[in-house]
């Protein structure tokens, strides 16, 4: 897809850098003048991404996490990327309240959040390569 | 995080500040659970007026000082939720097990 305009983030699979994915992707997406409820809902869904590639993907282990964001006329496109341990079941994990790690407090609505904060959610992963969740948003204020 | 902390009758009543993610709800559950042990009390309230976002983490962080209070008697609420944050709220369904009140002195009195 050629995109109007696009980014490219890598950092590391920090819990802290959760805060800084998804300010980085605001500020990123600011020049198109979303709502404030777009850009709080593209907030959320980043944050949700990326803790989902630190928490299950590295599992707290060092490793990296890709943020690919672009936009095409109102559509906003943004793909977390990481080479962690993968997804056995995406349909299952994409159930609500679902959840590997009870014991951490985890909500199990990580996916839940992103597919209702955005128009569409893919997600592709493999057993030992990583996952790479692709969202899309349309921004009904640009339309 | 900047998190403060007050207690009122039987109640601790916590004030975070900022963003609550995964990141932060890690050192908001430490803190909260750390300081229900030394003020000895069996209700939290959970005031969210200082808080500008939060993702599915601070639902878990909820959750968790649900069962923690609901193990010893009391009860946990939260009030000051924002039009921001009341949609998280809403989708994750916590309203059905958690009062939400308009402010902390709804919260004391009804507790």
């Amino acid at each position: 897809m050629i995109f109007d305009n696009e980014m490219i983030l890598r950092f590391k699979s920090k819990s802290q850098n959760e805060g800084f994915a998804r300010m980085t992707a605001a500020a990123f997406l600011l020049e198109l003048d979303p709502t404030i409820t777009e850009i709080s809902d593209i907030k959320t869904a980043v944050s949700e991404a990326v803790t989902n590639a630190i928490i299950h993907g590295y599992e707290r282990k060092d490793g990296m996490v890709t943020m690919h964001c672009g936009y095409c006329g109102a559509n906003i496109y943004i793909e977390i990327i990481d080479n962690g341990k993968g997804i056995e079941d995406i349909e299952k994990a994409r159930e609500p309240l679902y959840t590997t790690k009870p014991y951490e407090e985890r909500s199990g609505l990580g996916f839940t959040v992103m597919e209702s904060f955005m128009d569409e959610v893919i997600v592709e992963s493999e057993p030992n390569k990583g996952t790479k969740i692709v969202m899309r948003k349309t921004l009904k204020s640009l339309l | 995080m900047d998190i403060k902390f007050k207690k009122i009758r039987n109640c601790l009543v916590v004030y975070p500040t900022g963003e609550i993610d995964h990141h932060s709800s890690e050192v908001l559950k430490k803190e909260i659970d750390r300081q229900c042990e030394s003020a000895l009390t069996k209700n939290i309230i959970v005031d969210f007026g200082r808080v500008n976002f939060m993702d599915s983490s601070g639902i878990g962080m909820i959750i968790g000082r649900y069962k923690y209070t609901h193990l010893k008697g009391g009860k946990t609420v939260v009030t000051g939720v924002s039009d921001n944050l009341r949609k998280i709220f809403t989708l994750s369904g916590l309203g059905r097990i958690i009062r939400i009140y308009p402010t902390v002195e709804d919260a004391v009195e009804n507790i």
